[in-house]
């Protein structure tokens, strides 16, 4: 039977010669991610172990990756009292995979396991964190869990009823034009589909652009995927995987691509032609209230972001460099810049591109989730008007209730920073 | 009989049910106190107990897209509120029926604050309008964790099994 990318990586992960949209199956996992919220996996881990009598030991430490990011270093006690119960738990349970708040080996979960080549095509990936979808970016089934259902994995090694998702096609053909990104073409099928378009769907991406596109971009678009409700996005592994796998993340070992069979059954298929696309704003307070940037150019910005799992990359601080060199940052709005991992930190900061970033008059922040979730550092204040280049602008996102976020491309935050005001960047910030 | 104590839109997001400012606290005893923090009114009767548990909130589509924190589930469920929704995102459904959040998809659900509600096995009846709407039964496979009694209780038995063998 033919199928499609996922329904081929689960009949793997289960043992069967294929799998269907809507069977329940019991893959067993090749990697489970949690970040500060594994203080609570462990409470519901230990809870499980209750009266059994047997000693809570995790299924495969090596398998366990955690790394903090969320708060990063800690914003308050508490914070810092679930860090270490989740260090003492690394200790005990020889979980080596464990990135601690060091410059050496720390970020955001969803650039460290890529850039760790924690991640291989055909992998089935789950982490307790929505964004998980990223991973797919690298032909992995990846997707977020809860905490009692991580807990479930640490003690068996497998996600309990997982129905097979249903997917949906998404060819895209053309050349981005000049400042128009990968961050654009996500938002505008967000904004096409809505934000529960591909609720309990996975979202196969297919087509010249995306076989054209680093890794880094289909980071992004795999990152997105959770807002338009999908369980999961996926670029087909190919050449580029492997390129990154070996070059970037400094894989040794062969690398396997699983690929859709050609007549694998799509439950949809939406076909999207860059070539004319402008940069996307999603405008508060839902991602998929999306709108080219024309229609909201001038809104006024107190707090520029960017940073995130989303738009944090080597390419993405270059991206806003190019365009801020030069030129400073328009007084009455401030930039904040938070590097997705200490090593693209040091490589920004090698080349240049903080130093400059910095003589503009952005603010750099320590790399991990920094404002994204609006609970450690760049709160709004109240009426404040963010532009960012992270993955949600819900209400209360950034910290207040009464703050309003906008979503938008690196090239899109850079151009504004100069003017203070939402900027066309093909224009010019200026 | 319960009441619709508190009506929403679609989309209503994770953030919005726990604000991320409170996410150090993750206990689900520890919770319930941060539920619907930005509604202050709403919250406030949540904290004095003026809402009595198995009250019903009912939603749009799409209730508890976004993050996948379980603290967005447990805080409801520490308040013992029953969600009636037209659709909900998967992640936050899933944490439901790990937790024992009672949630009910009712793609026709219609009602205001105050009505009167009753939820069967196929229907949401609304007595106080008269109207009543299909239920859309969750997977079997997701009621075998409700069967257990919650998803720690299922892994429990599983792992048993497994090192019986
Ligand atoms: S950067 Fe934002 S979206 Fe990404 S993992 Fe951190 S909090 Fe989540």
């Amino acid at each position: 039977m033919a199928m499609t990318v996922v329904e081929k990586i689960l009949s793997k992960a289960t043992g069967q010669s294929s799998v269907k949209v809507n069977d329940v199956v019991e893959p067993v996992v090749n990697v489970a991610m949690s970040h500060e919220n594994g203080a609570l996996v462990i409470n519901q881990f230990l809870e499980v172990y209750e009266g059994t009598g047997l000693k809570p030991e995790v299924w495969d430490p090596s398998k366990i990756v955690i790394i903090f990011d969320h708060r990063v270093p800690a914003e308050t006690s508490k914070t810092a009292t679930n860090q270490k119960k989740i260090r003492d738990f690394v200790a005990k349970q020889g979980i080596k995979k464990f990135h601690d708040i060091r410059g050496d080996e720390g970020g955001i979960c969803h650039q460290i396991l890529p850039e760790y080549g924690y991640v291989r095509p055909g992998y089935v990936v789950v982490g307790t964190d929505s964004h998980t979808t990223s991973h797919g970016a690298l032909g992995a089934f990846s997707f977020g869990i809860g905490a009692t259902e991580m807990a479930s994995v640490w003690a068996l090694g497998t996600v309990l009823n997982v129905e097979v998702p249903p997917t949906i096609k998404v060819e895209v053909k053309g050349k981005l034009p000049p400042f128009v990104t990968p961050k654009d073409l996500v938002l505008y099928l967000i904004g096409k589909v809505s934000a529960k378009g591909a609720n309990y769907r996975v979202i196969e991406y297919h087509g010249e652009t995306i076989r054209n596109m680093s890794t880094s971009g289909r980071l992004v678009i795999c990152n997105m995927a959770v807002e338009a409700g999908a369980t999961s996005g996926i670029v087909p592994g190919d050449e580029e995987t492997i390129r990154y796998l070996k070059e970037e993340a400094g894989v040794k070992e062969d690398i396997e691509i699983i690929s859709p069979d050609a007549n694998a059954v799509y439950e949809q298929v939406i076909e999207i032609d860059v070539s004319n696309l402008v940069p996307q704003i999603a405008c508060p307070h839902t991602v998929d209230n999306v709108k080219p940037v024309g229609d909201v150019e001038g809104v006024k910005l107190q707090q520029i972001v960017i940073g995130s799992c989303t738009n944090g990359r080597l390419d993405d601080l270059e991206g806003a460099a190019k365009i801020l060199k030069g030129h400073k940052v328009a007084r009455g709005t401030r930039m904040l810049i938070f590097p997705a991992s200490w090593k693209i930190y040091r490589e920004a900061l090698k080349k240049g591109i903080l130093g400059d970033l910095v003589d503009s008059g952005a603010a750099i922040i320590n790399p991990g989730c920094g404002c994204c979730l609006g609970v450690h550092q760049g709160a709004l204040g109240d009426g404040e008007v963010a532009l960012a280049t992270t993955n949600r602008n819900f209400k209360g996102r950034m910290g207040n209730p009464k703050g309003e976020v906008y979503l938008c491309s690196p090239e899109v935050a850079a151009a504004s920073a100069i003017t203070g005001v939402i900027t066309d960047p093909r224009k010019g910030g200026r | 009989m319960s009441k619709v104590v508190f009506k929403l839109e679609d989309d209503i997001s994770t953030d919005v049910i726990y604000p991320g400012r409170f996410m150090a606290t993750v206990l689900p005893t520890e919770t319930p106190q941060f539920a619907f923090a930005d509604y202050t009114e709403f919250n406030s009767k949540l904290k004095n107990k003026e809402i009595p548990p198995g009250s019903v909130l009912i939603a749009g589509n799409n209730f508890g897209c976004g993050s996948s924190r379980e603290q967005a589930t447990s805080t409801l469920k520490g308040h013992e509120l029953t969600v009636v929704a037209k659709s909900f995102a998967r992640i936050f459904l899933q944490n439901s029926i790990n937790l024992g959040l009672k949630t009910v998809i009712c793609p026709g659900i219609e009602g205001e604050v105050g009505d009167e509600i009753e939820v069967t096995h196929d229907k949401v009846i609304n007595k106080t309008s008269g109207k009543s709407s299909d239920i859309i039964p969750l997977p079997s496979a997701r009621q075998a964790i409700i069967d257990a009694g919650g998803l720690i209780a299922y892994t429990r038995k599983r792992l048993i099994e497994k090192h019986k063998k």
